[in-house]
């Protein structure tokens, strides 16, 4: 009933790892244009480019921090996630042996890395969801540690940047978040928002929100024009790529809104850096093929 | 782009200022969060014991660190089994993890550059004056790119702390970077950080 899809995963990663998505690569290419040639900004950006196109061609990791793996799988009935959890890792442990990740899994307690990718049941981090029809969607994000740890969550009201609990609180979080980020969580970034949840979903759905692609407009209105307005002003703070001064700091918005408590009010920002690695697998009649 | 030879003199240390694009040039060693915590409690805080080949490993690292420089990187390796080491991709990790330990380091050693990604803070500026030694800036993330400026892997110290962690010896070949820390006082981070604020301030309409 669940096919052996281990190469399959395999080059679900090679390609997450090496090949950047081309609307991230498109909307790099477009931050370049608007740079000064010259300067720092646009230095930073060139050489950015160049190193994508090199680890394409050379099928060598974007950036040696290969991050944590996360994996979300939506299934068919029928599919046995401990078998599919079984091949991920197994294609983890392969990946790293080809280089295509780096080992990165490091006992909290210890220090220890287990030196192939695999810890415990979070390392790689698998989320499963069965779905109607025949089709089996695999994607995968490899986000790392720089842009994890500057990612943040208030709980509003936030009077310090005297936000409310309304999308102009919203508004005044995530650039307070992009300023406290600067140039470390390597800008130009992409901004995931997730409003509302609890602590613990608000930060899964910020991370999943940025499996849209960057061209996307979100469904609900207010959000999208919230999208857009963010993007800009957060362009204003002149950060700029890595942190030099520049014109674009980030180079998406995506925001998602779940229900909350009466009690809790999350905004969570989960800051991607321009490495922006994701992939997306589909199988579907025994067919794989990859976006 | 100016070529710089590793080791670093202090005169030519003082004549690099922020925003000066240079090209490095000779052994670097890479060290991170395990390394700078390690050194500091060993060596500088002495706050715990050497153990294992901890002592081997200071003296063999001292004379390259002595008017050195040392890289904020966990590299991708590729060789591990055959100990034939070769990076595949070696871009920065962001340095301002080792803001607690990184001026101390630099006094113990003499150590002249420190490359990495996002800056440091105040201490380190600190160092930087009175080393004196600077802040080297590579681009995160270009891994694929900066790993072709290595040109040999001499080997590694400290495995034990897994392949990111350890301490790799490396020869670089026109390794490209900016000086945004230098040995005058100046930091381009502080100046991108207090100019984003006014901007934030103006755009959320408060004073904070």
């Amino acid at each position: 009933m669940t096919p052996d899809l281990t190469p399959h995963f395999l080059e679900l990663i090679r390609l997450a790892a090496t090949d950047l998505p081309p609307d991230v690569e498109a909307a790099l290419q477009r931050a370049l244009d608007q740079e000064e040639p010259g300067s720092a900004a646009y230095g930073a950006l060139a050489t950015i480019l160049k190193n994508v196109e090199l680890s394409r061609a050379n099928q060598t990791p974007i950036c040696q921090d290969t991050g944590t793996p996360i994996f979300y799988v939506s299934h068919p009935e029928g599919w046995s996630t401990r078998k599919l959890r079984q091949q991920i890792e197994t294609a983890v442990v392969q990946a790293t042996q080809k280089s295509y990740l780096r080992p990165n899994s490091v006992d909290a307690l210890s220090g220890k890395n287990s030196g192939n990718n695999l810890g415990g049941h979070y390392f790689p981090t698998i989320h499963f969801e069965e779905v109607e029809g025949e089709v089996l969607t695999v994607e995968l994000m490899l986000k790392g540690g720089g842009c994890e740890n500057v990612g943040a969550q208030y709980s509003l009201p936030y009077e310090a940047l005297k936000a409310g609990r309304d999308l102009e609180g919203v508004r005044r979080v995530v650039l307070d978040a992009v300023y406290r980020a600067q140039g470390q969580g390597c800008a130009p970034g992409i901004l995931g928002v997730a409003i509302g949840g609890d602590r613990g979903s608000g930060y899964y759905a910020s991370k999943e929100v940025l499996f849209r692609r960057l061209d996307e407009e979100n469904d609900n209105p207010e959000l999208a024009q919230l999208e857009k307005r963010l993007t800009e002003e957060a362009n204003r703070l002149g950060i700029g790529p890595m942190g030099f001064g520049g014109r674009t700091t980030v180079l998406g918005t995506k925001i998602t809104a779940l229900h909350r408590l009466p009690a809790s009010y999350f905004v969570t920002v989960s800051y991607m850096c321009w490495a922006y690695r994701r992939r997306r697998m589909i199988w579907q009649n025994g067919r794989v093929s990859f976006e | 782009m100016r070529p710089i030879t590793i080791p670093i003199s202090d005169e030519v240390i003082r004549s690099l200022k922020v925003g000066d694009p240079v090209s490095l040039n000779g052994v670097m060693v890479t060290g991170r969060d395990a390394v700078h915590k390690w050194l500091f409690e060993t060596f500088i805080a002495k706050t715990r014991l050497p153990q294992g080949d901890d002592l081997e490993v200071y003296e063999a690292i001292k004379p390259l660190l002595n008017g050195g420089v040392i890289y904020h990187c966990g590299p991708v390796v590729a060789g591990l089994d055959t100990k034939e080491y070769r990076f595949v991709a070696a871009g920065p990790t962001t340095s301002s993890r080792e803001e607690p330990y990184q001026g101390e380091v630099m006094r113990h050693f003499n150590l002249k550059g420190v490359v990495g990604k996002g800056g440091m803070g105040a201490k380190t500026l600190q160092a930087c004056q009175e080393v004196p030694g600077v802040y080297f800036h590579t681009i995160g993330g270009a891994a694929s790119w900066l790993a072709q400026s290595v040109q040999r892997v001499f080997g590694v110290y400290k495995l034990e702390f897994g392949v990111p962690e350890a301490m790799w010896v490396i020869e670089v070949r026109d390794f490209p970077a900016v000086v945004t820390m230098d040995a005058h006082g100046q930091s381009q981070h502080a100046e991108i950080e207090q100019r984003s604020r006014r901007v934030l301030e103006q755009l959320i309409g408060l004073e904070t």
